[in-house]
Formats: structure tokens, sequence, C-alpha cells
């Protein structure tokens, strides 16, 4: 497409019923720009951990190998995989219309996601209990923050899944329902991915 | 896990009491009252006029770009008052509090400001200019003309844009409600720590700064996501990347960099947040805390939202120097190139804040050289602007005016920031005003390319344009105060004047502080000057249609003037770059549609003003730990999403003989017009 031509006699001035956009591109692009604002929230926490996982940002209090648990970890692994597995599975079941399939598929992710949130409750209450809640010291200030906030996203997408589940029967696969459960399952994947990230880093490389 | 705090709390109020009220300080008291005068008066003429109404129905729910545009300069334009008047204060008490026998007044030892006061009023100053008063203008003039620019009927997500501005509004309304109800943060607008962590700053000020900064750069967030998607997504046809308008390139990579960068932020505000609220120790001295973690983390955001608010800048110099010229902009496809190099560059560049703070050679050299190859992309867009420059047909209008005056202002603030650069420099001058003088170089060029902007768009939104004679007599005394009051600072730099002094210990400083005191009186001429033109411009309302400046290039010229609010009739077809001009050239400019289509338009909505006013009562609720305040507003702002999720307003359709008596008679369809009650599409209708 040249910069600029003469007019010819092909030449349009306007274009009427043009169609503009497809919404639901517009909402996916819009969407993933909303992921990378989030995975910079993300990767500003893991710098944060990163400066603080030493044993001077500890303050004598404990540091990873002495707190987290790998195999509840690995458990929490297997849950938060699981879920996202639920989910897609949920998403295959919308290419053919079936609500049912849709609302089975976010109601196992939904259960999985809880069991997730067992484990870390479980342990980060331990962690309090024990006196080694984030008003220890700088590493476990980190280490909670970053846990914690990716629970948070955990919590904020079970709460949308039940906003789904309500509108699916009440709205139908209504343009704007579909378009929440493509972003629902690209939001799910990216906290799974954070999750890993998390595992890998913290409890994994913190093991040793 | 709540930490403990001094003073008294209750369940109730919080931290609130009687006392919080500053009703002792009589310059408190006396902005106060202006501040009542003038509400009561606003209040009073809506009401007297009958038009609350109108402004609920046509404003405050809207979710037109061009309204909330609008909106978002008047907010911007309010800011910049009271960051100018915490300027004024700074110079006079500097003025004032000069050796050891300068009298003192109003409770202060030398000058009219005790030190804890001066602190608050020069931390509000840096806050309000740069996210309250330079981005929400930016914002709301990239709102109003990129979608006009590419041919678009709105932004990809309208009602999300209408929340960008109410949570904006909602940050500032607690930076102003500062004032009036506990104080600000006295920790400078970067918040150094660990002074404010709970043990040095006891008080709300910081956590007005915090949660005020916090709600707003959601908003910023949130429209640099929509504003992307905008230019991605909806050019008209034939608008291909290369055929974009220069500032719709500047506001696209500028908005890539606020995406990134206010996140940043937001990390490390909420990390001295848990520090404050739950006695975590991320910035804390002692227990692990890391101070320097802080400081990189806000100047990893502080640095590229210096280049957030100055590429827009740049963007508004390369469609006003062409028009102006009568020439295409000189070397458009470097223009864009150079852009995103300065963008790209951003990002390594912030350890420069801190040269003096424990890095090593290695690292210092990496970064000086990095900020020095910021001046290579600005010095292409300089010679970029002179080659536009160079044998054009030029017109020195006020927009014009402002423009040169920027570049003047580039080139003083370029190439001191060039010496900043040097590590060895700032053992010298770190923290001294010679710094302040430098970045005031760099915002007033920004602040030069908004009045530019403002005087060039304003008859594309309103249909008349701004009062030439006023507008020239604001310029005039805006930019030799700018000269009287920043190179005497330059010059204060150099005898070692650090900054935030509320007391000035060098008599010999005295002429030079004097003479900046001047400046600042000059300015106050300047807003007068301000203030007479819009009145006058209001008053003559000499109409003006189609392209009130006789030489504009691009698409966003074509439409009507005033613009209508549906922007296009029918949406144009691009076929050149400078597509007005290329009609221009060919005879072509004054073709108008023969037919008109339904066009589909958003409701509006009052939910995001409703979230606005929520994110406010939450942040009030979290500075003066209001719990159950704080918590009911989040409750209710989830509620309120779900709700709005629930919506089955589908829009409506307006209708071609609709639009076509709206063409013939523009003042039905301009941004002051009231529009009719309209039904909106039903389920059926739509498909």
């Amino acid at each position: 497409m040249a910069i600029q031509a003469p007019p010819g006699a092909g030449t349009r001035l306007f274009h009427p019923h043009f169609e503009g956009h497809d919404q639901i591109s517009a909402r996916t692009l819009g969407f993933w720009l909303y992921m990378l604002s989030d995975a910079l929230i993300f990767t500003g926490l893991f710098v944060a951990y990163a400066v603080l996982n030493n044993p001077m940002a500890a303050a004598a209090g404990p540091i990873a190998p002495q707190i987290v648990n790998q195999v509840e970890g690995l458990w929490q692994t297997y849950a938060v995989l699981g879920s996202v597995a639920a989910y897609s599975l949920g998403t295959v079941a919308l290419k053919s219309g079936n609500k049912g399939g849709v609302m089975l598929g976010i109601v196992l992710s939904i259960l999985l996601a809880l069991v997730f949130l067992y484990f870390e409750a479980h342990d980060l209450l331990g962690l309090l209990a024990a006196g080694n809640g984030p008003s220890r010291s700088g590493y476990l200030s980190a280490f909670f923050v970053l846990v914690a906030t990716h629970g948070l996203h955990m919590v904020f997408g079970i709460l949308w899944m039940l906003v789904m589940l309500v509108q699916i029967p009440t709205l139908g696969f209504s343009a704007n329902v579909v378009a929440r459960l493509i972003n629902l399952r690209m939001f799910w994947q990216f906290q799974a991915t954070i999750w890993v990230l998390v595992y890998v880093y913290v409890y994994m490389i913190g093991a040793f | 896990m709540q930490v403990a705090i001094q003073g008294p709390w209750s369940p109730l109020f919080g931290r609130l009491t009687l006392d919080s009220i500053p009703y002792t300080n009589p310059i408190l008291v006396g902005t106060f009252a202006v501040v009542a005068v003038i509400g009561l008066a606003v209040v009073g003429a809506v009401l007297y006029y009958n038009k609350l109404g109108y402004l609920w129905r046509e404003w405050i729910t809207s979710v037109d770009h061009k309204k909330i545009g609008v909106m978002y300069i008047i907010i911007g334009l309010v800011m910049l008052l009271r960051g100018f008047a915490d300027g004024l204060m700074i110079r006079t008490q500097q003025a004032m509090a000069i050796g050891p026998n300068s009298p003192g007044v109003l409770g202060a030892q030398h000058g009219f400001l005790p030190p804890f006061h001066f602190d608050q009023v020069y931390s509000a100053h840096g806050t309000i200019m740069i996210l309250f008063a330079a981005t929400p203008i930016l914002t709301g003039l990239t709102n109003v003309v990129v979608p006009l620019q590419i041919g678009a009927r709105d932004m990809a997500f309208p009602y999300m844009n209408a929340l960008s501005l109410w949570l904006t509004t909602a940050g500032a309304i607690l930076v102003m409600l500062s004032l009036f109800v506990g104080d600000f943060s006295a920790a400078g607008w970067v918040g150094l720590v660990p002074l404010t962590e709970l043990p040095f700053s006891p008080g709300v000020g910081v956590d007005y700064w915090m949660w005020a900064i916090q709600i707003s750069s959601i908003g910023t967030t949130l429209n640099a996501i929509n504003m992307i998607v905008t230019i991605i997504k909806m050019r008209a046809p034939g608008m291909s990347w290369f055929r974009m308008p220069v500032f719709t390139w500047t506001t696209l990579s500028t908005n890539i960099i606020g995406l990134t960068a206010f996140p940043v932020l937001g990390v490390a505000l909420a990390l001295l947040g848990a520090d404050r609220y739950f006695g975590s120790h991320f910035f804390t001295a002692g227990n692990g805390g890391n101070l320097m973690l802080y400081t990189n983390l806000f100047w990893i955001w502080g640095h590229p939202e210096v280049y957030f608010l100055v590429l827009p800048a740049f963007g508004i110099f390369s469609e006003i120097i062409p028009t102006f010229s009568e020439k295409p902009l000189f070397g458009y496809t470097t223009m864009v190139a150079a852009t995103f190099a300065i963008a790209g560059i951003s990002w390594a560049v912030w350890l420069h804040h801190f040269f003096t703070m424990a890095a090593g050679p290695d690292v210092n050299g990496f970064f000086s050289v990095a900020t020095m190859l910021v001046g290579i992309p600005t010095g292409v867009k300089v010679f970029n602007w002179m080659f536009t420059l160079y044998r054009g047909r030029l017109t020195f209008t006020t927009p014009m005016l402002w423009c040169l005056a920027g570049l003047f202002l580039l080139l003083l603030g370029g190439l001191t920031g060039m010496m900043l650069a040097i590590p060895a420099v700032n053992y010298s001058v770190h923290d001294s005003v010679f710094v302040i003088a430098h970045f005031h170089c760099m915002v007033l060029l920004i602040g030069a390319a908004m009045f530019a902007a403002v005087a060039y768009w304003f008859p594309k939104v309103f249909g008349f344009k701004l009062d030439e004679r006023n507008g020239l007599m604001f310029f005039w005394t805006f930019v030799l105060a700018t000269g009287i009051v920043f190179i005497a600072m330059f010059a204060l730099g150099f005898e070692g004047q650090t900054r935030r002094l509320a007391y000035i210990f060098d008599p010999s400083w005295k002429a030079m502080l004097w003479t900046e005191e001047a400046g600042m009186m000059l300015y106050l001429v300047s807003i007068g000057y301000f203030v007479r033109m819009l009145y006058v411009s209001l008053r003559d309302r000499v109409p003006v249609a189609g392209d009130p400046w006789g030489s504009a290039r691009t698409l966003e010229w074509l439409t009507h003037t005033p613009v209508p609010f549906y922007n296009f009739a029918v949406t144009p077809q691009v076929n050149a770059r400078d597509e007005l001009a290329w009609r221009r050239d060919h005879g072509l400019d004054k073709v108008q549609p023969e037919a008109f289509e339904p066009i589909h338009m958003p409701s509006n909505t009052g939910i995001p003003f409703i979230i606005g006013m929520l994110a406010f009562t939450f942040g009030f609720g979290l500075i003066w730990r209001i719990w159950w305040l704080a918590g009911f507003s989040l409750l209710a702002i989830i509620l309120a999403v779900i709700i709005r999720s629930f919506d089955k307003n589908l829009g409506y359709e307006l209708q071609p003989e609709e639009i076509a008596d709206m063409e013939r008679n523009l003042s039905l369809a301009g941004i002051v017009a009231e529009q009719p009650a309209r039904t909106p599409l039903t389920e059926a209708e739509a498909h």
C-alpha cells in the first residue's frame, strides 16, 4: 500500500458499510495487554523476592529451605494444572455450544482451585502460627506477598467463574458471555503459569 | 497482623478525629474559604440554571471519548493551578527565609511555613504536577484527538475509558482532600524510604500520597490498554501503519510505556503499604528491609514516566509544526523510529536518578552510556522539526509559538541532561537545584506542548478558536517567567544550593532567589492572561468550520468542526499519509458523503462514576484506617462490576434521517448539545 498516490477512477473517499472491528478480537487483545501489566506486577514481586532472598534479609529468621514444603507444593501444582485442564475441557464443550459441558468444566475447575487454596492457606497459616509471619523479616515479607498475590488471583478467578456459572444459563452464549469465557481461560492459564514460576523459583530452588 | 499506630483510633471513625481538621492553620483556613466559595458558586450556578440533570446525562455518565478527554483536561488544569500555588509557596518561603535574622510569621521561625508544612508543600507540588496535572491533561488530549486521527467512532472500550477517568478523579480528590482533612506526605514526591515508613511518618500524610497515586495509576493503566487496542484495532480502512499521524504513533509508544511502567509503581507502593499496614519489612531500616529495593522499583517506573509524558509532547510538535510550516513533516519514518528508540531506552536508564547511591563504576557506566544514548533519537527529532521549518511558509500562531518555545526548552533541558548523564558530575550537583532546573525545563516543554495542543485542537471540539491576543500575552509572559525562574535556578545549583530547603543559610543567594520570586510573579500575570483568554474566547465565540487553520494536514480535521458526537457521519477511506492535505492538494477536501446509514453508538452509563466514587471512599477508609468503610467500598466495587456484567444494554442506533439533520445543523450534535433520550437496541435487532 503506497503512502500516497494521485486520485484515480477507483479512489474512494468514504467507506460506507464499514463493519468496523471485531468486538471479541478487540477484547481479547485488550485482555492480553492486561495480562502483560499483571505479569509486570509479578515481575516486580519476583524481583523483590530475589533481592530479599538472602541471610541478611532473613534477619536471623528462617529462609526458604526451612519453610517451604515441596511435597505440599507439588500437590498444589497438580491441583492448579488439573483445574486448568478442567476449564480447557469446558471450553472444548463451548465449541459445540454445550452449556452443560462448559458448566461442568467450570465446576471441576473451581473444586480443584479450592483444593489448591486449602493447601496454601494451611501452609501460610501454619507459618503465621509458628511466629514466622510477614512481620518477622524482609525475606518472609517477600515470601508471603508473592504467594498471597498469586492466591488472590485465584480467589478472583473463582469469583469470575461463579459469575459465569450464573450467566451461562441466564444469558446463554451471547457475544459478551463468550468473550468472557475466552478471557477467563487465558486468565486461568496465566495464573497457573505464575504458580509454576513460583513453584520452581521459591519451592524447588529454595529447597537447596 | 494489624500494626500499632500512634494516637487515638475508634472502630467507627478510624484515626479520624476533630483534631485532624487543621482549623488552626490560617493558610489552610484561607484556602478552604476560597475553595468553599468557588465550590458553592459552581454548585449554585448549576442549580440556578437547572443544569444538574444535563451534567449527569451528558457529562458524568458520558462514554464519549471527546467529553471524557475534556473532563480529563479540566481536572488537569485545576490540579495544575493547585500545583502552581504550591510552587509559589516554595519560592516565597525561600525568598523570605534567608539568613538567621529573617523574620518569621504564622508560627514559622523563618518565612511563613514551618518545616513540616514546607515539606508537605514540595511533596504535593511534585506529586500533583507529574501525576495529577501533566498526566491527565496529556491523557485527555490523546483521548480527544487519537480516535479522530485514525478515523474511529470511539475508543475500543468506551465504558472502560469512563472508568479510567473517574479513577483518576478519585485520586485527585484524595490529594485535594488532604489539604483540609489531615495532612499530606512530607517525604518528597518520590517517597524516600525509610522516611515513609510508619515509625518516621506516623501520620496519614504518606497514606494519602500512596493511595491517591495507587488509585489514579490503575486508571492510567486501564487507559493505556484502551489506547493501544484502539490504535491497533480501530483504524479506518486505508489507514496503514505508516499512514498514521505521528501524534498517534507517539500515543502508541507512550501507552506501551505506561502499560509496562505503572504496574511496577503499583508494586513499589503496595509493598510500602504492606509495611505500613501489616508491619512487613520490605523497606524498613532493620529486620531485613532493603532501602535500595524501593529506590530501584520507584525509578524503574519513574524514568519511563518521564518519557510517558514527553513523547506525546513530541507528537504534538510533530502535528503543529508541519501545519504552520505548510509542509509535510520532514523525516516521518525516522520520527517514528526515534519515538520507539526513546521508548525502548527509557527502561534502561532509571539508575541515573541515583548515581551517587552506592552503585559501582561498572553499573554507573552502563546507565551513563544508556542515558547519553537518549540524546541520539532526540537529536534526530529536533533536526527533523528544524528541517520541517526550513523554507516552510511559517505562520506564527500561538500553537506554533508554544512549539518553538518548547524546542528551546528541550535544548536547554536536554543539554543539561547530557551533563547530568555523567556520573562524576552528579557527585557535585546531585540533589542540587541544578537538577531541579534541568527537569523543570523538560516538564515545562511538556507544558508548552500542552498549551500548544489545547490552542490547536480547541476549535475542533468547541467550534471556536481561543482568543489570539490574550493567548499571545499568556505565551510571552509564561515563557519570560520560565526564563527568569529557571536560569537563576541553574546558577544557584552551581553555587551549591540543595533542593527542598525551608531555610536558606547563605545570604549571598538572596539576589537569585528574589529573581526567581519575580519570575513567579510574572507566572501569576500569565495565569491572569490565561483566564482572560478563556473568558474572551467564550464571550466572543467566533464560529469556525472545517479546518480553521487552513493548513491542517491530518484526518481529524476532515470531519466537521465542532466535531459531532459520532465523529464521522460515514467512515472515511484513507488514501494518503496526510489525508486532509492530500485531499486539499487534489481539490477533494470539500467532498461530503451523500448517503448515511445507521450508526451504532454505546449508551451512557453511571457505573464508572459510581465505581470511581467508591474507589475514593475505599482510599479514604484505608487512609484513616476506617476498616468498615474500606471493606464496604471494596465489596460495593466488586458488586458494581458484577451487576454491570449482567447489563443487557446493547447501545442504540442513530438513524440516517437524524444524522442528516445533524450534518445540516451541527449545533445539534456538538459537545455541549443535549441529546434526546434514545431507546436501546434489543437483542433481536442487534443480530
